[in-house]
């Protein structure tokens, strides 16, 4: 069994207007060196096989098909064998 | 003919009454709900994707409800030439199962926007609008993820081929950014396919029927679809 972690990251040309917001609370924490903060989703779950390549194949369309969309987000995805 | 409107029901749609009743009671049309387990359009010559917060909006707006059975049928629906409405989150679906183009961001300003808007119309030879003698249209918007983003070869494909079908605008029919109530590029409100038998919107028409509710431009749209789908 692998465990997979996805991470999603909007492209930086895309507005994240969360990220603006969550900066603009830094600032009131008087974070003044915190700049470009973007907001993205971490994703983890298990592949449940023995195949290696298919866990990867798996994890890739997941992400592909329904985690991320292509049109605006980035993903990167890492995959650990655990007993 | 009297056409008859298929409503779609997902988990978490909350327009979907609003919709029967608007084309149902209001308008005096045929009008079925659709369970999106089910695969049947149930002989529907228009299918609505109402608002709402299908699958409680997780991972991304329209994300999850694109993959509800239902839509292989609508998707089949729409390819064979089938008029279909998305409506605030119908609209975010299409945009996900990739029956329009582009994508929906959260507003600009980070608020839930609820209100009344103006739109202009920018086409008004499609079967939505073709009936429809003003130039401008006043609907309620309701969504915090209505900030329609396409990249620049997007836009300008939409543009070519009249995709465009609704501004934000102000009452005049000025489309200053400052009449754009969530940061939507080029102030989009509302577009079509290619084919321009699917139409997404972010605005609700649906709510502006009732003459109760003292506002009828949205029965001009589903009055529009009505007058010119046998012809």
């Amino acid at each position: 069994m692998f465990k997979a972690t996805v991470i999603i990251k909007r492209r930086p040309k895309i507005l994240d207007p969360e990220g603006k917001a969550v900066e603009q609370g830094a600032k009131l924490l008087g974070f003044n060196n915190v700049k470009q903060t973007r907001i993205g989703k971490y994703i983890e779950f298990f592949v449940d096989t023995k195949d290696k390549s298919l866990a990867e194949k798996e994890v890739k369309e997941y992400s592909e098909k329904l985690l991320s969309n292509p049109i605006i987000e980035d993903f990167e995805f890492s995959l650990e064998e655990v007993k | 003919m009297k056409p008859k409107f298929g409503v779609v029901v997902f988990p978490g749609s909350n327009c979907d009454h609003d919709a029967y009743y608007a084309v149902k009671k209001v308008l005096g049309y045929d009008a079925e709900f659709l369970w999106h387990k089910e695969k049947d359009l149930k002989q529907s010559n228009v299918i609505i994707l109402p608002g709402g917060f299908s699958y409680g909006d997780y991972l991304r707006t329209g994300a999850i409800a694109r993959f509800s059975p239902i839509m292989d049928s609508v998707y089949n629906f729409a390819e064979k030439g089938g008029i279909v409405i998305g409506i605030c989150n119908g609209f975010q679906i299409l945009l996900e199962i990739g029956l329009l183009p582009g994508v929906m961001l959260k507003n600009e300003s980070l608020k839930f926007v609820c209100k009344d808007v103006h739109l202009r119309i920018e086409n008004n030879k499609t079967i939505f609008t073709k009936s429809i003698k003003k130039k401008l249209l006043t609907f309620p918007v309701a969504h915090g993820e209505g900030n329609y983003y396409a990249d620049d070869a997007t836009l300008k494909s939409l543009e070519e081929n009249n995709q465009i079908l609704f501004r934000y605008a102000s009452k005049d029919g000025d489309t200053a950014s400052k009449y754009n109530p969530n940061g939507s590029v080029s102030n989009i409100a509302g577009i079509m396919n290619k084919k321009k038998n699917v139409m997404g919107l972010m605005p609700h028409p649906e709510r502006h029927c009732d003459p109760v509710l003292s506002n009828t431009d949205g029965a001009l749209i589903f009055n529009s679809i009505a007058n010119n789908l046998f012809n």
